[in-house]
């Protein structure tokens, strides 16, 4: 599965909602993510992912977005 | 370590529904109850201070432990809406409750002071004898200006709040306390003088979900307890979301979280101590139980204090 579905996956099983937005539609004004919803999120991602994020990036502009969660999850795997 | 003699609290007449806030903003009531947990909240009266608040909660500690006013030896008062660059509230505070030349100082840590002051006073009152911790906010009067802003002026709301430490005479026994302070989101939730207070919530929220489980299991875990132990977590009270997230998140009952959110809001650095003076009203803590104390505010600033049963 790409990274992008899995991220997908991930929203879903907290939104317990079908996403069905693009990848660079905004999570919050689509009302998909609320504050928190995110923060279970992030954590749905870590598990996912097996990465840790730091409290430093635990800023919501990182994670608005699937593609920009895409884009952030693939500096912390490098 | 301390023990926790005593708690007090003070409240505003005037309540605030929803309803009424809801025709100020242009939102519908359920939202305000969806978004928040908040049903309604107390406003102080245009005459009533910070002052007046943390007299009445400090009086009330004082005659729930039926003290002896000439055994308090310090005063620390927190708070994040007081009217004036200085003084602060402290000094006034302790003058009105008949307290003398007793120290007071002042904590203006907005949401998190009240527990920050009650860690520092369970260290000092083995050298100095009682302290009397207050928290004490209006905030009210930084959030009523028009153009209300929506976010903000759901969620606050007036009162105080405090607790008598002492050395050895208590139901609770001090145990522990951890505190953090982080800097670097200094301007994430902050008051600037004359104006509405600034917060960016979903920041607040993000970073106070993942700090406070952790400042809690970092206190309980280096005193070799587990939060399914806890018989009461009493945390500042901002938002019943929030509670329901710290509870999923140390693996513990959310009934055992007290909760008086719904009836007050937010009352910034008073919250926690006005749920405690509710909590122990009838509260019957067996020796040893634990109890936790969890804030998380402006800075950020956050922590935890692990209390217990002392007979």
């Amino acid at each position: 599965m790409d990274p992008q579905a899995r991220i997908r996956k991930v929203i879903e099983t907290v939104t317990k909602k079908p996403v069905t937005l693009a990848a660079d539609e905004s999570l919050f004004d689509s009302g998909v993510l609320d504050s928190f919803a995110l923060a279970d999120a992030v954590t749905g991602l870590e598990s996912e992912f097996g990465i840790k994020v730091p409290d430093a990036d635990l800023n919501p502009r990182k994670f608005d977005s699937i593609a920009r969660i895409d884009e952030y999850i693939a500096q912390r795997l490098v | 370590m301390a023990c926790l003699k005593s708690f007090g609290s003070a409240l505003p007449e005037r309540v605030v529904t929803n309803d009424e806030l809801a025709a100020r903003i242009g939102c519908e009531a359920g939202w305000i109850l969806q978004m928040s947990g908040i049903v309604e909240r107390r406003w102080a009266a245009a005459d009533e201070s910070v002052v007046d608040l943390a007299v009445r909660a400090g009086d009330d500690a004082i005659a729930r432990a039926g003290a002896d006013r000439g055994q308090i030896k310090l005063v620390l008062v927190s708070s994040g809406s007081a009217e004036r660059r200085f003084p602060g509230p402290a000094a006034e505070t302790a003058h009105r409750l008949g307290l003398g030349d007793t120290p007071a100082i002042d904590l203006p840590l907005a949401s998190a002071g009240s527990l920050v002051a009650l860690a520092l006073a369970s260290r000092l009152a083995e050298s100095v004898g009682d302290v009397l911790v207050i928290g004490a906010e209006k905030m009210s009067a930084v959030i009523d200006r028009e153009p209300l802003d929506r976010n903000t002026a759901i969620l606050f709301g007036d009162g105080a709040g405090a607790v008598l430490v002492t050395r050895n005479s208590g139901s609770l026994r001090v145990v522990d306390s951890v505190l953090h302070t982080d800097g670097s989101f200094a301007q994430t939730l902050r008051l600037e003088f004359g104006e509405n207070i600034s917060m960016d919530g979903r920041t607040v929220i993000l970073q106070a979900s993942r700090k406070m489980p952790a400042a809690i299991q970092e206190v309980l875990e280096r005193n070799g307890r587990k939060a399914d132990e806890v018989v009461a977590f009493l945390l500042h009270q901002a938002n019943r979301n929030l509670t329901t997230r710290v509870a999923q998140a140390v693996g513990a009952p959310v009934e055992r979280f007290v909760s008086n959110v719904e009836l007050y809001g937010n009352t910034s650095s008073a919250s926690m101590l006005i749920a405690a003076a509710e909590w122990s009203a009838d509260a019957k803590v067996s020796a040893n139980e634990p109890v936790v104390f969890a804030v998380f505010g402006a800075g950020f600033q956050w922590g935890a204090l692990l209390a217990a049963g002392a007979t």
